[in-house]
């Protein structure tokens, strides 16, 4: 492993850091090791405990059946049944599944992009991009709660802004009824909050671009475009990373804005909300919701790994 | 303030006289269409909120005969005293502070140390801790909902912890899901800040036999500041923010969190809107306050796990 970690360094230009140095301070008293032991016990416990723990129970009891009323004794084991009965017929299930990838495409595709492009325009230093980032970023610190509220505000059927503007108040357009539209507007809604984010984000990545490829660049004769794409982009990459996880699982994760509206029905099915239901609801099938949070926690662990692996790669490179 | 949280991976690199002598300005021609894209924007960006402010200062009649989209003519702040009173907005912002402020806290002790475990002391297994703990801040929180509701209900707590007798129903699940979950972030974050701070002062703190408490305590926390700072913003709005776990594990209406709150605006045949947008401006207005005035930090606070290229 560290020979390898050595060979890839080459490319880096930095030296190794001999073993010896690397080591130090390694040799603890017994009064550290009880500290060490005291508090990284405790984090780890509780990670166990709230995340581990728990996502492998689900996966355990996605293969039984159980109201969750009744004590853990009633717990019975029916296999792949639930996954059966999901994919078969429950007719909530892949609609579910197409606006979750439907949701991800759309972040990806417009609104991260379009946080790249206004992270650029801002770090082009112009006057009052203090003042542009701040608006920009604003949406991010509200609840997504307010933000379900807000949209109806503006689309609602009968005063809302947009049908007002529209003119057609004897046929309005019912944008968060309508299954046609308004899983879109929950998209918009949700890149509102998605772009400022992402602009961030690339905005601190910009910052720490070696301003001297710029120009080296810049002396070589390429234009901005071509700096861009071929200096600056590629240089962004961990960034580029981090953003498209934070894309991804905002997207498997969307919930609370969709649930602040209608409760996530006629045309908001999300596998979120899905689970919500199955678990909450008064149905109470614990066994079928697990199910499919097992399908989430699958389509999520497929992009968290790709992550992690890149981010180990890209610190080993360094 | 900012400059001591960038990260130090030019030092000494490009020449600093070549910048001073002046940066290579961009054409003039496309300034004006930068600014004209950028406002445009920026308004576009706005226009919800201040549609919600104008909207939450207007009576429900005119509104309802003109639409939102029309111009004011009454304006008054009586919505927001509503709101105020007839959601209990008081008692639910008390909750919201219960949870959120010992779920801060805790987070950011337990993150500090763990990530001065893993970028300083150079454990064996320090990195697999790290993939650990990230990974579990990236699952979506409907997975673990299920046996954590279980479990709570099933944790008997005296009455003087909880007076529903379990962890279900207590302040206490709610505040540790969310340490066991913001954990995750916090860790990849400072683990991140902990390696760009020199190493020589930890090294001299080992010369004199300082312990690990010691070098973490006394030498390493002190200058994670800005980055512990932009990191207790950032959690508190998020903590603030949520409503997923109050809604699952909380039953006790009296004990839900502020964002909760703003269900009791809504009728059961009628509601509102104008009311509900008071109510609306009332919950966000902590978050945009914390992050007007703390906006350096904040910003900085979401740049420090990525901003290392």
């Amino acid at each position: 492993m560290r020979r390898r970690t050595a060979r890839r360094g080459h490319g880096g230009g930095r030296q190794e850091v001999p073993r010896g140095v690397r080591r130090w301070g390694r040799s603890f008293t017994r009064r550290d090791v009880a500290v060490l032991g005291v508090l990284l016990g405790t984090t780890v416990l509780l990670d166990v405990l709230v995340v581990w723990g728990p996502a492998l129970a689900s996966v355990g009891l996605s293969f039984t059946s159980w109201d969750g009323i009744g004590g853990i004794g009633d717990i019975r084991w029916v296999g792949g049944d639930n996954y059966a009965h999901l994919v078969e017929d429950y007719p909530a299930f892949w609609p579910a599944v197409r606006h979750n990838l439907l949701w991800v495409a759309f972040l990806g595709l417009l609104a991260t992009p379009f946080g790249l492009l206004l992270a650029v325009l801002v770090d082009r230093g112009v006057r009052f991009s203090r003042f542009y980032q701040s608006v920009l970023y604003l949406p991010v610190v509200l609840s997504l709660a307010v933000v379900g509220f807000m949209a109806q505000l503006l689309l609602g059927t009968d005063q809302g802004v947009v049908n007002t503007l529209r003119g057609n108040r004897n046929d309005p357009v019912d944008w968060l009824g309508d299954s046609r539209v308004n899983l879109w507007m929950m998209m918009l809604a949700a890149s509102w909050r998605h772009t400022g984010y992402v602009m961030i984000l690339y905005l601190a990545g910009l910052k720490a671009v070696d301003p001297a490829l710029k120009e080296a660049a810049a002396l070589d004769g390429a234009n901005e475009r071509q700096t861009f794409l071929r200096v600056t982009f590629p240089t962004l990459r961990p960034v580029n990373v981090i953003v498209g996880v934070i894309t991804v699982i905002e997207a498997l994760r969307a919930f609370d804005i969709v649930y602040a509206v209608n409760k996530g029905r006629n045309g908001l099915e999300l596998l979120s909300v899905l689970i919500t239901d199955n678990i909450v609801g008064e149905a109470s099938r614990i066994g079928f919701g697990s199910a499919i949070a097992v399908v989430l926690l699958g389509v999520s662990l497929v992009f968290v790994v790709t992550f992690l692996v890149q981010e180990l790669r890209g610190a080993r490179e360094k | 303030m900012s400059a001591d949280i960038r990260v130090p991976s030019r030092a000494g690199g490009p020449a600093p006289s070549l910048r001073s002598s002046g940066p290579p300005r961009p054409p003039r021609r496309g300034r004006f269409g930068v600014h004209l894209f950028l406002s445009a924007v920026s308004l576009v960006f706005l226009a919800p909120l201040l549609l919600a402010v104008l909207a939450s200062l207007r009576p429900y009649e005119e509104t309802a005969e003109r639409g939102y989209f029309s111009f004011p003519e009454k304006l008054s702040f009586d919505h927001y005293r509503e709101a105020y009173t007839a959601s209990g907005m008081g008692e639910h912002f008390t909750n919201t502070l219960i949870v959120a402020v010992p779920a801060v806290l805790v987070t950011l002790f337990l993150a500090a140390f763990t990530a001065f475990a893993v970028a300083r002391l150079d454990l064996r297994g320090g990195v697999a801790l790290l993939v650990f703990l990230t990974a579990g801040n990236l699952l979506p929180p409907q997975v673990l909902v299920t046996p954590l509701y279980v479990l709570f209900l099933h944790v008997d707590l005296p009455w003087w912890m909880s007076d529903s007798m379990s962890l279900y129903d207590s302040y206490w699940a709610v505040i540790l899901v969310n340490i066991g979950f913001q954990v995750g972030f916090c860790v990849f974050v400072l683990a991140n800040f902990m390696r760009t701070l020199p190493k020589e002062v930890l090294e001299a703190a080992i010369v004199d036999g300082a312990g690990v408490w010691t070098r973490f305590w006394r030498i390493t926390l002190p200058l994670c500041r800005p980055a512990l700072a932009a990191l207790a913003t950032l959690e508190f709005t998020w903590i603030y923010n949520d409503f997923l776990w109050a809604l699952i594990f909380i039953s006790d209406p009296g004990k839900l969190p502020v964002t909760s709150s703003l269900n009791n605006l809504r009728g059961q045949f009628f509601t509102d809107h104008n009311l509900l947008a008071a109510g609306s401006v009332l919950v966000a207005l902590p978050t945009i306050l914390v992050f007007l005035l703390l906006q350096r930090h904040f910003v900085a606070g979401l740049t420090l796990g990525s901003g290392k290229g």
